[in-house]
């Protein structure tokens, strides 16, 4: 990533850096535990090869890399959240071959050849998904950390719906249709948590956009 | 994690021979294997991926069942045609589990061999007698709100977590398996699993290399199917008490019944002598109520879950009430 631009991440790298140096014995830190498997130099590695938001990449990995360290650590993709690890928050959803599913409870060798849309492949800033769009509109986040997640969901969801894929919800499950209705939305969206709890906005920016599509 | 090696044989014969490797584990979906993983609960020394093994398809079979591949992924089993026509109660299952990405990735055979989500089997600061036989139980005397009342012993008061495995016990399910040495295998649901008693680490009665190849569903039941999930909130939780129903109505009687029961034991619990009772017994909320008793008869709890007995004696009896409703309505 360039440094050149002022980012949230490139002012925090900062602080972090001038702390260390300015730092006594009282503020040393124990070694953090590590966010993935502990870097090994003589780790075995094997070959990867997929494709992340339309470019292929080939890969040496650590077997134990998962396909949400792989984007955020290996590919500098850091639009995707490393929220629970433990595919219970959803912040890391991608959409792999078109599908939604946690990045985390995915090995990146078991994603060989896959195709990756993360949240950065959906949209850019001069010209938005229309499910980015949507949440700027309804103001669907606070934080925004669980965002791109519930974005990328979202999408992989209204997907679902337009296929006839029932829910729980769903009044008559052999119907061959299904509706995209708010208690439907707030359903399928169930595995995307938002600890800010912003869910009006977010089911407010999510039927805009299935309306949209239906209409 | 625990370093590991990976390869993803292309077929299944291959499967077979990897798995022989020393500390080798099969892996599919990963939902739940790659988590315990995380936490070195499990620690595979070698995986065998068999997600992309040609044991993807939903096929009829010849007495009008269905033979359901290891590795269909629940969304696509919720969603099959078939199964949303004559199984309704196992997609209903299916969608009350999990998150709409898990259920994206768990298969099947992933789906029934997943593990418990008791607390003390993933802390490994704690004895579990399931992840470390003979240490003992910390739910017995710790926190066990969610916790078994039925088939429970000393060692072990964790239960399983699977809605599909309920749905799939009430419609007399079987499990087929090959191995590298052994001739294939099928297995009832009912002697699939296996209770606690002394030996919690042992959950299945699956053989060492065994893979889960298949799973056969049998005709229909006659009567309608009803699936009742009960849990702290709303989607996406385990469940406290869930209930799995087929109920056939001859008239204002019931001809036939079939009650399978999740969040309260170490198997989907088969409430046999609930059944039996309902079998020719009028459709009435005494009935439902008699067999909700019945089915929780010997029910033993630990402290924080002693609400599930009631809990599961009157979820018996409004799913049954709802089923039957189902078919007059």
């Amino acid at each position: 990533m360039s440094n050149q631009h002022l980012t949230r991440r490139g002012v925090l790298g900062t602080g972090v850096a001038l702390t260390a140096l300015g730092g006594k014995n009282a503020f040393a830190q124990p070694e953090s535990p590590p966010l993935r498997h502990p870097t090994d130099p003589g780790a075995a590695t094997m070959d990867v090869g997929l494709t992340v938001n339309g470019a292929h990449h080939d890969l040496k990995v650590d077997p134990r890399t998962t396909l949400l360290d792989l984007l955020r650590d290996d590919l500098g993709l850091t639009g995707t959240k490393k929220g629970c690890d433990h595919g219970q928050c959803g912040a890391c959803t991608v959409l792999i071959d078109g599908v939604r599913r946690n990045a985390c409870l995915n090995l990146a060798v078991g994603c060989d050849d896959r195709e990756i849309v993360t949240i950065e492949g959906l949209g850019n800033p001069q010209e938005l998904h229309p499910m980015q769009a949507a949440f700027v509109t309804h103001d669907g986040f606070q934080c925004g950390y669980c965002t791109p997640g519930q974005i990328c969901s979202a999408v992989g969801m209204l997907a679902e719906i337009k296929r006839g894929l029932p829910s729980a919800v769903t009044p008559d499950i052999a119907s061959a249709t299904m509706q995209g209705t708010e208690s439907e939305i707030r359903e399928r969206m169930s595995g995307n948590i938002c600890r800010c709890a912003a869910y009006p906005n977010i089911v407010a920016a999510i039927l805009d956009v299935a309306g949209k599509a239906a209409g | 994690m625990r370093a590991f090696t990976y390869e993803r044989p292309a077929d299944t014969q291959a499967a077979l021979r990897a798995i022989a490797k020393p500390e080798a584990k099969f892996i599919a979906g990963g939902t739940n294997l790659l988590d315990l993983m995380k936490v070195e609960v499990e620690t595979p020394g070698h995986l065998v991926d068999v997600s992309r093994l040609p044991l993807a398809e939903i096929a009829e079979t010849q007495d009008g069942g269905l033979r359901i591949g290891a590795t269909v992924v629940n969304s696509d089993l919720a969603a099959d045609r078939r199964v949303r026509e004559r199984y309704p109660l196992l997609s209903r299952a299916l969608l009350n589990g999990a998150s709409g990405q898990l259920r994206n990735q768990a298969t099947t055979a992933g789906n029934l061999l997943q593990r418990t989500r008791c607390y003390y089997f993933y802390d490994t600061s704690k004895p579990c007698n399931k992840r470390s036989p003979g240490s003992g139980c910390s739910a017995l005397n710790g926190f066990n709100r969610i916790h078994a009342v039925l088939g429970a012993s000393d060692s072990c008061i964790a239960v399983h977590p699977s809605d599909m495995a309920v749905a799939l016990a009430a419609l007399d399910a079987e499990v087929e398996t090959q191995s590298a040495d052994g001739p294939a295998r099928r297995l009832k649901i009912a002697d699939f699993y296996r209770l606690p008693n002394a030996t919690p680490q042992k959950e299945t009665n699956l053989e060492q290399g065994e893979l889960i190849t298949t799973v056969l569903l049998p005709p229909p039941p006659p009567g309608v199917q009803v699936y009742r999930k009960v849990r702290d909130r709303a989607s996406y939780a385990f469940a406290l008490v869930s209930v799995a129903a087929v109920v056939e109505l001859d008239g204002d009687k019931i001809k036939s019944a079939r009650l399978a029961l999740g969040g309260v034991a170490h198997k989907p619990w088969r409430a046999v002598n609930a059944e039996r009772q309902l079998a020719n017994a009028p459709a009435t909320p005494d009935s439902f109520s008699a067999a909700g008793d019945v089915a929780l008869q010997g029910a033993q709890s630990y402290g924080h879950n002693d609400f599930k007995i009631a809990l599961a004696s009157r979820t018996i009896a409004q799913t049954l009430a709802d089923d039957a409703q189902q078919k007059k309505g």
